[in-house]
């Protein structure tokens, strides 16, 4: 459903991505792994139209994404968490639900001016639909509160519900346990696989390795902006290239056999 | 009942200008609020009173047009200067979108003055019928509000406190950026040329220098010191910004030291305004 043809990216003389290729097949969770820098965000900031790749094309669904701006990609299907939490902190957080629920709240200047049904009926599906949203990442009970409140699980999850009221076909998550606890990750994990089981295509960035390998049916790893590989979690476990590229070369693997 | 009206028409003899000027700061302050509720800061509104003033009254002096019509051609006059320029301008951010408006700003006031045949030039325009009664000021004060608070509670008035919060995050929201923010600049724009309009009709007559710098800082303050999250803080900053040097006559030479200090000490201890939800929330709990 979501293809990357080669795609590069430069910002200046440095190359982050360099020949990218990458195939999200619909109704998967798909996962990108890779060091820190190795230009994992950059994929999601080209895929969602913040940055233009220098060369390369991105298809959704069959449709070039070339030169759009975020919001109409977003309105194809797409969206996206951050990995620095992007909440709207001041509203509540039904609030920020809603306004995911822009595009399809659909009512003209009248009806909004005098509170006619047709808005009535429009703004209370919205709410109901982010109520439902709230509850399917456990924060039905705290519809009201203001989000800067949350913990820094519950902001994540808040992210989610926010991401996921925009109806999409394709949900990028950028690092979603980053800084999570155990029990979090535990529970996001279940939160995520439900979401997919709920028809939702997931494609993850992550550094937890438990995660990624517990949840995602296929896994491509990213190093100095090339794809080093792209497989099942077992074989990309044991490949030499992506345990090289996480851990160093053979001298740590002599020194844990000698330890 | 007698001495209460006695009581009343000395006070309206004296005070109905003041009270006027109130509402008019008001529509003015709650015309810069609708871009900074987006977190645009354009400081063209000045400018776009001053177009709705002159085309207002041009109008009326020229084409002997009925008063609501008048009204009508000094709101659609600067809304499309806006339309007009908000394309090209509302793609700079921050400081940049502030310098550009402010020059904007001067633009508008030295074509006001070089257009002698038809503005006046510096002499302004004389003799401008004074069709502005208390009822226009209140009707067209409380049409704003009304409009402005069904907005602020509407999709849009979520889109543009996303969009004031975080550009990027609500773009991805399916939020179209640059539509919300022209919308908010094009509609700041037909109100602040509605208070001039009722102002030009008020005061007789208006010239270039009413429309510049001066007036735009005004117009910001009033909204800031007065808060920008809901639209009683434009209100009140208007009322206050307004009344102020009234109340302190007294003082005489010291009032506008006085006036100052006020407004260091508001912005140095409320900085999100005198009307600030978040902080009554703070001090008397949270009730919803």
């Amino acid at each position: 459903m979501l293809e990357l043809t080669s795609i590069s990216k430069s910002f200046g003389g440095l190359k982050v991505l360099d020949d990218v290729n990458l195939t999200v097949p619909q109704g998967s969770i798909f996962g990108l792994i890779g060091p820190n820098g190795a230009g994992k965000t950059t994929v999601f900031n080209l895929i969602t139209g913040l940055i233009p790749p220098t060369s390369g094309t991105i298809t959704f669904d069959g449709a070039d994404l070339a030169g759009l701006p975020p919001h109409r990609i977003t309105r194809l299907g797409i969206a996206r968490t951050f990995q620095n939490i992007r909440i709207f902190k001041e509203m509540s957080l039904l609030e920020n639900v809603l306004v995911g629920r822009h595009r399809h709240i659909d009512y003209g200047v009248i009806s909004m001016l005098f509170s006619l049904p047709d808005y009535r009926a429009q703004e209370a599906a919205a709410r109901t639909r982010a109520y439902e949203l709230l509850d399917w990442v456990g924060l039905g009970g705290k519809a009201h509160e203001i989000a800067d409140t949350l913990s820094y699980g519950e902001q994540r999850r808040l992210e989610i519900a926010r991401a996921l009221a925009t109806e999409p076909h394709l949900l990028l998550l950028d690092e979603p346990v980053a800084g999570m606890n155990p029990a979090e990750k535990t529970e996001l994990m279940k939160a995520v696989r439900a979401i997919n089981e709920r028809g939702y295509t997931v494609f993850l960035i992550e550094h937890d390795m438990r995660f990624v390998m517990g949840l995602c049916e296929q896994v491509a790893v990213l190093n100095f902006g090339r794809i080093i590989t792209c497989d099942k979690p077992e074989a990309v476990r044991n490949n030499p290239d992506v345990i090289e590229a996480y851990l160093g070369r053979d001298d740590d693997a002599n020194t844990r056999e000698r330890a | 009942m007698d001495a209460f009206l006695l009581w009343f028409d000395e006070f309206w003899a004296v005070y109905s200008n003041l009270v006027l000027t109130l509402g008019i700061n008001a529509l003015l302050a709650l015309s810069i609020w609708l871009t900074l509720a987006c977190g645009v800061l354009a400081l063209a509104n000045a400018a776009f009173m001053g177009i709705g003033a002159y085309a207002g009254a041009l109008a009326t002096l020229n084409y002997d047009s009925p008063f609501a019509l008048s009204i009508g051609v000094a709101m659609v006059a600067p809304s499309l200067v806006a339309l007009a320029i908000g394309l090209p301008v509302l793609r700079l951010g921050g400081v940049y979108l502030a310098m550009a408006t402010l020059g904007f700003g001067e633009v508008v006031r030295v074509v006001i003055l070089n257009t002698e045949s038809i503005t006046g030039g510096a002499l302004g325009l004389n003799g401008i019928p004074q069709y502005t009664q208390w009822w226009h000021v209140l009707l067209a004060l409380v049409i704003v509000i009304f409009v402005l608070a069904r907005l602020h509670r509407s999709k849009t008035g979520r889109a543009f406190e996303a969009i004031k919060v975080d550009e990027t995050a609500a773009s991805l929201m399916g939020v179209d950026l640059r539509a919300n923010k022209l919308l908010a600049f094009v509609l700041g724009a037909a109100i602040a040329g509605l208070a001039g309009a009722l102002n030009a009709h008020l005061t007789f007559f208006i010239g270039p220098q009413e429309y510049g710098f001066d007036r735009g800082v005004e117009i910001l303050t009033m909204a800031i010191l007065g808060g920008v999250t809901s639209i009683i803080g434009p209100i009140i900053g208007a009322v206050f910004l307004t009344l102020l040097p009234e109340l302190l006559r007294g003082l005489a030479d010291f009032r506008l030291i006085v006036n100052g200090f006020i407004l260091v000490a508001v912005v140095l201890f409320l900085p999100n305004g005198l009307w600030d939800p978040a902080r009554f929330r703070r001090w008397f709990g949270s009730g919803r």
